[in-house]
């Protein structure tokens, strides 16, 4: 017998993963929530059917979206998630030092409780003590924060869909105005490859850009996300992604990583030339 | 009654079971000649988008199906009788007027009313008289009708057959309107109540009194608002006084004779489902609403008004669903901040006018898309507040009456360049749309002070319609 998952990436493309348990399968306030056990991908974790993380690929999302900001950045100690309830990031920010606290908001709880129970090894870190973890709307808690965060990441399911506020020109301006003077927002910014994520893309760079000084796109390969290609947002108050980048001072902390390293961070920004085009047209 | 009951709906889903063959109009026989349109629209649309025939009854003369949820309908809202209206809450409010106001009949109405009534006054020639509603000055609104100054219309012209009543204005605005019923029909008035925005009034908890609770005559009712059926769809209710069959020939004078069935069915489905469940979905709605509001007036600058301004008399109660927000101390127009919503956010609200915009929150409505809209007002407050000196504020402008709305339409009239009409009658509409209200109305005098305002609200971006000069440099006065 074969049980198979599938997610329509387009109404014209589907990705299937074969299934041999299905785990957790439960709908909270916000979504369905769901977790497999797979072969090929060992568990999936899928929000409204569609594919959030795996443990096979998830060290690759979960470290561009941190290490990056961290290389670049000489001091972050206050640090705000935005979703992420399956403690990855988490995971990865806590394992700098210096870092004092890290507030997590995540709007529903079941997503945290179910990844405790079926993804430990993600959620591991949940209870570090510098972490604390508040359920709520994520634009009702960064309205009340001014210059406090050294650097927000914005770890959201996709644009259409319970996070699509989290893709708005009032969401990115509320985080600019939580951030301290040299702040930093990464945010997750979807797959520029199919025409319905590309447009949501540049839609949401388009907002970006009117709202950052820096502002830069990019990239790491994620085979189980859209088209297998992913974006990440750098947007910055006053470092840049590149110039910026203290690669001795990194690699001085001995972090061992499996996707990230401070030549592919360099490499990550520079995009392919139909990708540079796009941006362009929404930065005019 | 049985509320679960839907006629209109379960006749219509019989109808597509059977799979008649349609050698009737609307020609394009369930989508099939208009693929576009199916294509665009959905099969499921298109394929009930028919005419009146027997087993789905006729708008026109109902006697079965649409007659059953007319009854329904009555029953929901505590009528004696219900009409379903195809052509918007503008020909239920025109058929009200039209009913019950011939040529040369006075009626008592606030200034502050939708033009439909005032063009309902230029079908029939009955005539005006306003009762000055009075303007908070803070926030520049109009609000209710005070009873002494009812009383004293009543007084000073007990030939006038009807009093009409906004239930609430569009701000949430509500006059004292059971004792305004009693006045009138002490003074053998009929009361008629422009219920465009209290839908919910018959449903939610803890809501102002409705007018048919009232005791009110008649009421025009826009499902369409905060009721959930479609745009163009409403209803107009009446009491134990009214006669129904002639009701039913003034609305026949003007309604198609081709009356949607797209409209009519959900108006029956949204009756049934307000009737069911309308108490917990206002119950919801108010809640977001009291929570928007406390969110908006912690941001600092805005005032997102509420119950507090209750007086027991100008403002006898007030709609709790409505999310106005005074703007004027950020320094910025309402109008303003209702296009930057719009054109820097994707957020789209109600309206805005000189000192205040209005988010309209209805049963569709998510706390998720609220936290945005909270988030963007301090947004734009962080980005653009300025000084509110110099910012106008909005001053209720007692009209002068010269001639009837209906007399000054088919005047013979000429055309003044708009700076120089000062003095003159004015024979059309100006007004600012959204909310639609006349600044000023055929029939009334020109002054300097209505000129101001015109040109203030043009400034500000307000979109300004009425007169035939679309660009409003030319007026129509009298000659």
């Amino acid at each position: 017998m074969e049980i198979w998952f599938s997610e329509f990436h387009t109404p014209d493309v589907k990705h299937s993963i074969r299934i041999n348990r299905h785990l957790y399968s439960e709908k909270s306030s916000y979504q369905q929530i769901d977790i497999f056990d797979t072969p090929e991908f060992g568990r999936v974790l899928t929000l409204d059917g569609n594919v959030v993380i795996t443990e096979r690929d998830e060290f690759i999302y979960d470290e561009m979206i941190t290490h990056i900001p961290m290389a670049v950045h000489p001091n972050i100690q206050d640090v705000l998630i935005i979703g992420a309830g399956d403690g990855g990031v988490v995971r990865e920010l806590a394992r700098y030092d210096s870092i004092r606290r890290i507030d997590l908001v995540e709007m529903d709880p079941m997503v945290l409780e179910a990844c405790r129970m079926y993804l430990p090894e993600n959620a591991s870190r949940l209870d570090d003590s510098r972490v604390n973890i508040y359920f709520d709307n994520a634009l009702r808690f960064i309205r009340r924060c001014k210059d406090e965060y050294d650097l927000i990441i914005v770890d959201s399911t996709d644009p259409y869909g319970p996070s699509e506020g989290y893709f708005t020109r009032e969401f990115y301006g509320i985080c600019y105005n939580a951030l301290h003077d040299d702040g930093i927002l990464i945010n997750q910014q979807g797959s520029p490859f199919f025409k319905h994520d590309a447009e949501a893309m540049k839609r949401s760079h388009q907002r970006i850009v009117k709202i950052f000084p820096i502002c830069r796109v990019y990239q790491a390969h994620i085979p189980t996300y859209a088209a297998g290609y992913w974006l990440f947002g750098f947007s910055s108050k006053k470092y840049h992604p590149i110039d910026d980048l203290d690669a001795r001072r990194w690699e001085a902390l001995g972090l061992v990583t499996r996707y990230y390293t401070t030549k592919l961070h360099i490499g990550a920004f520079y995009l392919p030339a139909f990708l540079e085009n796009m941006l362009r047209e929404v930065e005019e | 009654m049985d509320q679960n009951r839907a006629p209109i709906y379960e006749a219509l889903q019989r109808f597509r079971e059977m799979r008649v063959v349609p050698f009737d109009v609307p020609g394009h026989k369930h989508g099939r000649g208009n693929p576009e349109l199916t294509a665009f629209l959905g099969e499921k649309c298109v394929s009930i988008d028919v005419n009146s025939m027997k087993p789905l009854d006729n708008l026109c003369h109902p006697v079965s199906v649409i007659k059953e949820a007319e009854l329904l309908a009555a029953d929901a809202f505590g009528a004696a009788y219900a009409f379903l209206m195809v052509g918007g809450t503008t020909s239920s409010v025109q058929s009200m007027v039209l009913s019950t106001c011939k040529r040369g009949d006075k009626i008592i109405l606030p200034r502050n009313v939708h033009r439909s009534v005032i063009n309902a006054l230029v079908l029939c020639g009955a005539v005006p008289v306003y009762v000055n509603p009075g303007v908070d000055r803070k926030l520049g609104i109009s609000l209710g009708m005070q009873r002494e100054q009812v009383a004293r219309a009543i007084a000073e012209n007990p030939d006038a057959v009807a009093v009409l009543i906004n239930n609430p204005t569009y701000y949430g605005i509500c006059s004292d309107l059971r004792a305004i019923v009693k006045m009138a029909h002490d003074a053998n008035m009929l009361c008629l109540v422009d219920e465009a925005h209290g839908t919910h009034f018959y449903f939610g908890e803890n809501m102002p009194v409705s007018a048919m609770q009232a005791g009110a005559d008649m009421a025009a009712v826009s499902m369409h608002k905060s009721g959930g059926s479609l745009t163009q769809s409403s209803l107009l209710l009446i009491g134990e006084k009214m006669n129904p069959g002639h009701v039913r020939q003034i609305i026949n004078l003007t309604q198609t004779t081709s009356g949607s069935y797209l409209l009519m069915s959900s108006l029956d489905i949204s009756r049934r489902n307000l009737a069911l469940c309308g108490k917990t979905i206002f119950a919801e709605v108010v809640e977001m609403a009291e929570y928007a509001r406390e969110e908006i007036n912690s941001i600092g600058g805005y005032y997102a008004f509420g119950r507090e301004l209750i007086n027991e008399n100008s403002i006898y109660d007030f709609d709790p669903t409505k999310l106005s927000v005074h703007t004027r101390d950020i320094g910025l127009a309402g109008i303003e901040v209702y296009d930057i919503l719009r054109d820097e956010y994707d957020i789209q609200i109600e309206f805005g006018d000189i000192g205040n915009v209005l988010a309209y929150l209805s049963i569709g409505d998510r706390l998720q898309e609220v936290e945005r809209l909270v988030s963007a007002l301090a947004e734009i407050r962080r980005r653009y507040q300025k000084d509110p000196a110099g910012l106008l504020s909005q001053e209720y402008i007692d009209p002068e009456v010269v001639v009837s709305p209906q007399e000054a339409f088919y005047a013979n009239k000429k055309s003044l360049p708009i700076s120089e009409s000062v003095g003159c009658v004015c024979s059309e509409f100006v007004m600012s749309y959204p909310p639609g209200i006349p600044i000023i109305a055929p029939g009334e005098r020109i002054t300097k002070e209505i000129l101001d305002y015109i040109m203030y609200a043009k400034i500000k971006g307000c979109s300004l319609t009425g007169p035939e000069d679309p660009d409003i440099q030319y007026i129509n006065v009298l000659a």
